[in-house]
């Protein structure tokens, strides 16, 4: 996994200003602080929120609206594997059960010793080769008790 | 003579370990002294035999799947002795071409998928791209807008809407204005990635279809708005973008000509319902994703309240073909109202899944029997959803509907993106009806009630129902929550979420506690 930046206010502002010769900026700047800090610092809100003439509430709004941003940083190693339809066809749920009995967490949530996050998504586009899962930001197909157990003995669960 | 040797980039056969596979090539030719060169294609789309390599033979492709690294270097090494012809080997496939699953396709979007190097200009262009632009920069704008409308392409994003009226709207609102092309690459519906296919493998197809839309209706700014679920594609895009600014393509003089186009491609962040255009317009503008009340149209007030037309990707990617053929080679194909052809996309238990594109007519049973060879498991199909998560459950009874938007409407289904997802007869149809208002619930956004409040009480309601407590009763709730939520809500989320509901009741009724449906004879 990567190493993410402690938050700063300057180096928030840095990113916005980055971005603010774009059309609506508050997306990819949203995505950019998520990369550098690993998630959305709730002090970033009001800097960004002024930064782009925009009240507090309405950059709050936005990102609580989508799930892809984060609130609090993530476990060191993400795994996210697909409940959605064609997965299910091919036994996805098991495959949950199984990571969930391992990591002694619900899907959704992160491990006690920070190791693990470990969620739900909804379809990667590898329909044909179900399941699938994405680790760290690694696509994964044809996901097997056998692959899943491997990924899961890395992070040491 | 350098031998060239294909193995694709798309993200199905890399998350089958395509790349793995691709070093290993490149390993073994060094050390066979073979002169390689390595192409990382897009996908053929028989992704059941991803990672697929193919070897050129002679001016044929042959092909070699499902590849382990073991058997690529094996298969690499007996090269420098072998034409790939010639070579025995228990995952040789023969010419690619001749695979029955690629060779009964009529590829007009995909014609170039997986033959070219997606990035490759030259490669495009070799291949007959840009033909289109030419074409459409040969002639009026309101004449390229007639040549789609002519086409017959209706809005493959799923709610089939004629694509050259959409175009004609924009087009006739006042120049001087900033006027937008928005590509929805959203790709939310499960089993489908024809979408994501295309742009991983011919990424200029689309850039093409959205310089000759920014011509036609005066539009000088394109947006992708692409989900974040989909990195491969966003690189091969990007990529893309870059050479045909590079070539001119893109820019203030599109080829040359007084058009000015650029592109810009931009992430999503993971909600489904920024699929719905409205929704996603709102986060182009970087706002919540919530959906708009219409009118007005976005062809009107779209983008930043400007006149934006916004299609799905293999609407703007079936254009390129539309120009450089002439609409009546498109509107040839078909049936009834729905001309052309369909990138169609079998998915989940299925034996041979992957993109099939034809013409439409071709019937389900065909595609899930025959063409998808059946399950991957082996057992029975008991149900297929085609369309997405909004899209109704058929059972084999309804094999016969042929691919049509009509068809699948009048068997109160929805061809949508034309996903076709197959489950065995280990499916459990209630699971499924609960995991529709789930799916819901999880993904409103939350503006009107019948959504938002009805898919958790329909969760809820679903839940007792497996449990097996009061089922008629409950089932009487479940029956009068979809009316709600058909009716009562302002996007197909919520409106349409009792499709797969309802079907799953009406089709599958002894999973819900019901006695089993009695067919009449002649529907078996
Ligand atoms: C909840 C919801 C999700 C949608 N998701 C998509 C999507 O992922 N991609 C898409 O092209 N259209 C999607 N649509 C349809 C769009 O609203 C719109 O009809 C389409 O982008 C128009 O383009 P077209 O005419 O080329 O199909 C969705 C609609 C709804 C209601
Ligand atoms: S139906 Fe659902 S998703 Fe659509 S506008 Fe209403 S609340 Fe939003
Ligand atoms: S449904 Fe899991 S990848 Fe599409
Ligand atoms: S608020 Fe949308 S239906 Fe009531």
């Amino acid at each position: 996994m990567t190493a993410f930046e402690p938050w700063s206010e300057e180096r928030t502002s840095s990113i916005v200003a980055a971005h603010t010769h774009l059309e609506g900026p508050l997306m990819p700047i949203l995505h950019a602080i998520q990369e550098a800090f690993g998630f959305v610092p709730e002090a970033a809100i009001p800097v960004i929120a002024r930064d782009l003439n925009l009240s507090r509430a309405e950059v709050h709004g936005v990102v609580t609206f989508y799930h892809d941003f984060r609130r609090e940083p993530a476990g060191r190693k993400i795994i996210k594997v697909c409940r959605a339809e064609a997965c299910q066809s091919m036994g996805c749920e098991s495959l949950v059960k199984h990571a969930e009995d391992r990591l002694g967490i619900e899907c959704g949530g992160t491990t006690a010793d920070g190791r693990v996050t470990f969620e739900t998504i909804y379809c990667l586009g590898l329909c044909a080769t179900a399941p699938s899962a994405m680790v760290d930001g690694k696509i994964i197909g044809r996901l097997d008790t056998a692959k899943l157990d491997k990924i899961l003995s890395e992070t040491g669960a | 003579m350098t031998i060239r040797i294909f193995i694709p980039r798309d993200a199905a056969a890399v998350a089958c370990g395509a790349d793995d596979i691709a070093r290993a090539i490149a390993a073994a030719a060094k050390k066979a002294k073979l002169k390689a060169d390595i192409v990382r294609n897009g996908s053929r789309g028989m992704l059941w035999l991803e990672p697929l390599m193919e070897v050129e033979d002679n001016g044929v492709r042959y092909a070699f799947g499902p590849m382990t690294e073991a058997d690529a270097s094996k298969i690499v090494a007996s090269l420098a002795k072998t034409p790939a012809s010639k070579i025995k080997h228990a995952l040789a496939l023969g010419p690619t071409e001749q695979i029955p699953f690629f060779k009964k396709q009529t590829r007009l979007t995909f014609a170039r998928c997986g033959i070219t190097d997606p990035v490759s200009l030259a490669d495009y262009k070799a291949h007959g791209g840009y033909k289109g632009l030419e074409r459409a920069l040969a002639i009026k704008p309101i004449e390229i807008v007639e040549e789609v409308t002519k086409s017959g392409l209706r809005g493959r994003g799923g709610a089939g809407f004629p694509t050259g009226i959409k175009w004609k709207t924009v087009h006739d609102t006042p120049m001087g204005q900033q006027k937008y092309i928005v590509c929805n690459a959203d790709e939310g519906d499960s089993g489908t990635f024809a979408d994501r296919m295309i742009m991983e493998g011919d990424p200029y197809v689309l850039v093409e279809g959205m310089t000759i839309a920014g011509i036609a209706v005066g539009a000088t700014k394109g947006y992708i708005y692409l989900r974040s679920e989909y990195p491969h594609a966003e690189i091969a895009l990007n990529e893309a973008i870059r050479n045909a600014r590079a070539a001119g393509l893109l820019g203030p003089k599109v080829a040359g000509s007084a058009h000015a186009f650029d592109l810009e491609v931009r992430m999503g962040a993971g909600a489904y319902v920024c699929g719905e255009e409205t929704s996603l317009l709102e986060s182009l503008e970087g706002k919540r994703g919530l959906v708009r009340a219409k009118p007005p149209l976005p062809a009107h007030k779209g983008l930043f309240g400007q006149p934006t037309v916004i299609n799905n990707v293999l609407s703007l990617a079936a254009v390129p073909y539309i120009l450089s053929e002439g609409a009546k080679a498109y509107y040839d194909y078909g049936m009834g109202r729905s001309r052309g052809t369909m990138p169609i996309q079998l998915a989940g238990n299925i034996k041979h899944g992957g993109l099939f594109e034809t013409a439409f007519g071709i019937s389900l049973g065909e595609l899930v029997d025959d063409i998808g060879g059946g399950t991957h498991s082996g057992r029975p199909v008991k149900a297929v959803q085609v369309g997405g998560p909004l899209g109704a459950y058929f059972p084999r009874s309804h094999f016969d509907t042929p691919f049509d938007y009509e068809a699948f409407a009048a068997r109160d289904g929805l061809i949508g993106h034309a996903g076709v997802v197959v489950f065995d007869d280990t499916a459990n149809m209630a699971k499924q009806a609960r995991f529709a208002f789930h799916f819901c619930a999880a993904e409103s956004c939350g503006k009107c009630t019948p959504c938002r409040i009805g898919a958790v009480r329909g969760r809820e309601t679903m839940d007792k129902i497996i449990a097996g407590q009061n089922t008629e009763a409950n089932l009487a709730v479940v029956e009068d929550l979809c009316n709600t939520m058909k009716f009562g809500s302002l996007c197909a989320l919520g409106g349409f979420t009792p499709y797969p509901v309802s079907s799953a009741l009406n089709h599958f009724p002894e999973d819900f506690g019901r006695p089993a449906q009695k067919l009449p004879a002649a529907a078996e």
